[in-house]
């Protein structure tokens, strides 16, 4: 070895330290006879980097992708404000898919595993996040959380995010569907109040069509702005309540888990 | 929208190429970002001038580039600009899907010491 610099070549080859030389120290060297700019001896270098800002999280969510594709696993990422019922469809939808399709299912929640606990007794495999104060779940908190289930043992992951109808649309999870939950009670303006979730959905799923008569819930023009947010998306309308509706739900998934 | 996040992960980035390239200070960092993401300008900045605090970047300012929503209408099969984010077409009144740009949200370059 090289007693110099620690290299394992031979002792007579040349040591060139170019590349340990840093600009900005010189300027201090010489006598200064006059005021000048401090910038003005250093030297600003220009470079590329041309990255996507959630490039990290997007490398992630395709490698969760790949996983669940080589696991032939169909992964639904489920999206709400607090309170459209998730966590109801999700307990439900497991129970009526039961003698067709294995359902595991993430739970993200800032604190508590309530939700978690609701779904369990159904008997499906669930595990929680609890994201403490982040609004959101990202790629590498679903690649974590998948460790903890047997993927073997499944044929759909429910993915239920945290109750917000905003963040969670700007990070790709590595999911197969968007599912975006529209209560009645919420109002038929909610899509053109929140275009980004809207337009980031496959499927829009009405949820508590049996309390639409007690809020008088229009109908036709909560279909109408969804599709003009998102002429593309899928609608579904059901109470997981009375069973309203449910058929077409859990047909659409086991349309896609079974392929 | 997710600012502080968004920032979060800028510094992040710009930091680790900052760093690969010997850099000892991150002085500008140019953003690319699409109007249509519904990134709001002063919340960003106010993130950025909080977060950089104690990064090579504390010195540094923040350089955006807003990009217009470009959305295609398939009735009028042309392309119209908008910064509303329910990209409905100015001519025929239909809603637009198809966005051509405005969704970016990319680092494009650092200027470093």
């Amino acid at each position: 070895m090289c007693d110099d610099c620690g290299c394992g070549q031979a002792h007579d080859h040349h040591h060139d330290h170019e590349h340990d030389h840093h600009d900005h120290g010189h300027s201090h060297k010489h006598n200064h006879e006059h005021a000048h700019d401090p910038h003005d001896d250093i030297q600003v270098q220009e470079v590329e980097v041309n990255t996507p800002i959630f490039a990290a999280n997007d490398r992630i969510a395709e490698r969760n992708r790949g996983f669940f594709a080589a696991h032939d696993l169909f992964v639904a990422n489920i999206v709400s404000s607090p309170g459209s019922g998730k966590t109801t469809l999700l307990a439900r939808t497991i129970e009526l898919l039961a003698p067709d399709l294995r359902t595991g299912v993430i739970v993200g929640d800032l604190e508590t595993d309530l939700d978690a606990s609701r779904i369990r007794t159904t008997g499906a495999p669930v595990y929680q996040i609890t994201t403490g104060q982040l609004c959101h779940l990202d790629a590498k908190m679903v690649a974590h959380a998948v460790k903890n289930l047997d993927m073997k043992a499944l044929d759909l992951l429910m993915i239920e995010n945290v109750g917000n109808l905003v963040c969670p649309a700007g990070f790709d999870l590595g999911e197969n569907v968007r599912i975006v939950l529209l209560s009645v009670t919420e109002g038929e303006d909610k899509p053109l109040k929140y275009p980004p979730m809207f337009r980031f959905a496959d499927a829009v799923v009405i949820t508590k069509t049996d309390l639409s008569a007690y809020v008088d819930f229009n109908r036709e023009k909560t279909i109408e702005n969804i599709l003009t947010v998102n002429p593309l998306a899928s609608i579904f309308e059901l109470s997981a309540k009375s069973g309203e509706g449910m058929k077409e739900w859990c047909d659409y998934l086991k349309n896609y888990a079974g392929q | 929208m997710h600012e502080a996040g968004i920032i979060q992960s800028v510094l992040s980035v710009a930091e680790e190429k900052a760093q690969t390239s010997g850099a000892t200070g991150i002085t500008v960092i140019r953003l690319k970002i699409g109007t249509l993401t519904g990134v709001v300008e002063e919340s960003l900045q106010h993130a950025f001038d909080v977060l950089k605090q104690g990064t090579l970047a504390s010195r540094a300012s923040l350089n955006v580039q807003y990009i217009h929503g470009s959305v295609f209408c398939s009735v009028c099969q042309k392309e119209f600009t908008t910064s509303d984010l329910l990209c409905i077409c100015p001519v025929c009144g239909t809603p637009g899907h198809e966005i051509r740009s405005g969704m970016e949200m990319d680092i494009v370059s650092l200027d470093i010491i």
